[in-house]
């Protein structure tokens, strides 16, 4: 369950790391459910998204999620051997080390994405691997993203051809 | 119709390959040109701006655009091609995702000349200056709407020539329509058959140094191949050459981002499960942009690296 305190943003207007997390359906989001039922805190900085897998966390979304103001994303799956779908974790785990290495080489820092193991009876580690994460990226500082020139597509080329030819 | 019609060809970052597609479709471009004139070409022939310039708005059938867009000059000539034309055709994988040229985008924006751009040594007098630069690299669609895209390195005649019979008959794409087959290369490779169901990579290998077999799946080979997050309707060429795909076609319409899609196809068959095993075997990776965006930087979901940073923390 999220700390008392809100988001600092929201209030005075001082930056917090904004994160937004994967969590796998069957281990981590399970874990973290269980730590609001059990009113154990973690701080309030994280976005979660429910994904029926680590493995469902296509590279793309962890871009789209720096693209649009993350300033760190940590996804959460089960430990190796624990997969729900036998070995979906261990393919978030190589994307994850190749996702890295990319987002080093473009840019940002290789420790504002991380990758924890984290089981549903979990409650002190899942607390753990966001209070921390959430540090990590405080310490980082905010990250920065100007958007990309936006791609254009125009319509009705087709109406101004056919009445031309 | 009572008159032919007109089409534009203008280059701005190109090498010259893909006017060099257009002129390939030999025979088939002389009974287009019975249809339709060039009233600019510049890569042809001397056209000058003032020859477009002096063409009412909307009078040109289409628009080929060819190249990224780098400088002043390049972003000029774009605005005044979509004012002068019915149709704005982004042409070749410069155009459509950056290209090449776009690999300059990892560079910090200080590092690009700029203003400080050396002149040439000779210089004829009242010779105007070299244009601007204007970082970052930017596709034809980020500066102006584009209504369809032939992609490719260069693209294959076959495509240029479908889509400018599609021009000639009246119908346009539109919505930045890439006029291309929606579907993997893989669909039509000519190895495909080769593919094992299950494969892995236990290590990479770099084409410049393999023995690479002429028919087996490169992917099967160790050999990184862009196939499987790239658009078909090359005809397979580098394949049919012995070279594994590099992905100019660009992502089919289902992929946002190429490199990140073809990042969850290589590194899922990485054959380890360890952190420190898996880091070993993309040791053979050694460049992780040049090789998944070697075309498509431009287009990433992620800006130019100069556009990312670390802001100041604000005390409250």
């Amino acid at each position: 369950m999220p700390e008392d305190r809100q988001v600092q943003e929201d209030r005075t207007g001082a930056w917090e790391p904004r994160i937004v997390a994967f969590f796998c359906n069957w281990c981590t989001y399970m874990a973290a459910d269980l730590a609001g039922v059990s009113r154990a805190h973690y701080a309030p900085n994280v976005r979660i998204v429910r994904v029926l897998c680590s493995g469902r966390v296509d590279p793309q979304f962890v871009l789209q999620a720096f693209a649009q103001g993350a300033d760190g994303v940590l996804i959460g799956g089960c430990h190796p051997g624990d997969c729900h779908y036998q070995d979906g974790n261990t393919r978030a785990l190589r994307r994850f080390r190749l996702l890295r290495r990319l987002a080093g080489e473009m840019g940002i820092h290789e420790d504002r994405l991380r990758l924890e193991w984290v089981s549903a009876s979990e409650i002190d580690k899942v607390r753990w691997a966001v209070n921390d994460m959430v540090e990590t990226v405080r310490r980082l500082g905010p990250l920065t993203v100007r958007p990309p020139a936006s791609p254009h597509a125009a319509t009705g080329a087709a109406e101004r051809v056919a009445s031309h030819v | 119709m009572s008159e032919k019609s007109r089409l534009a060809c203008a280059w701005c970052a190109s090498c010259g390959g893909c006017e060099e597609a257009i002129v390939d479709l030999g025979p088939a471009l002389l009974d287009l040109l019975d249809r339709a004139d060039f009233a600019f070409f510049p890569a042809l022939a001397d056209f000058r701006r003032e020859d477009i310039e002096g063409v009412p708005d909307g009078a040109l059938l289409a628009a080929l655009i060819t190249g990224s867009v780098i400088s002043a000059d390049d972003e000029e000539m774009v605005r005044l091609l979509r004012r002068k034309s019915r149709c704005v055709i982004a042409m070749g994988s410069c155009a459509h995702m950056g290209g090449v040229p776009a690999l300059a985008n990892q560079l910090p924006e200080d590092a690009w000349p700029g203003a400080a751009r050396p002149a040439p040594a000779a210089r004829a007098a009242g010779e105007p200056p070299l244009p601007e630069l204007r970082p970052p690299v930017r596709t034809v669609g980020q500066v102006v709407e584009v209504d369809g895209v032939i992609p490719g390195c260069p693209p294959s005649s076959g495509l240029v020539r479908d889509a400018l019979e599609r021009l000639l008959a009246g119908r346009a794409p539109s919505g930045g329509e890439v006029m291309a087959p929606d579907v993997a290369l893989c669909e039509e490779c000519p190895r495909r058959e080769s593919a094992a169901a299950e494969w892995s990579f236990a290590g990479f290998r770099r084409p410049h140094v393999t023995e690479l077999d002429p028919t087996v799946c490169f992917l099967n080979q160790g050999v990184l191949c862009m196939g499987p997050a790239t658009r078909a309707g090359c005809e397979s060429a580098c394949i049919r050459g012995n070279m594994p795909c590099t992905g100019c076609y660009g992502p089919t319409s289902r992929v946002h981002d190429q490199g990140a899609k073809m990042i969850a196809c290589i590194a899922s068959a990485v054959k380890a499960d360890t952190p420190e095993e898996v880091d070993a075997v993309l040791d053979g990776l050694p460049d992780t942009v040049g090789a998944f965006y070697r075309y498509g930087l431009a287009a990433s979901l992620l800006p130019p690296r100069s556009a990312i940073g670390v802001g100041e923390i604000s005390s409250v």
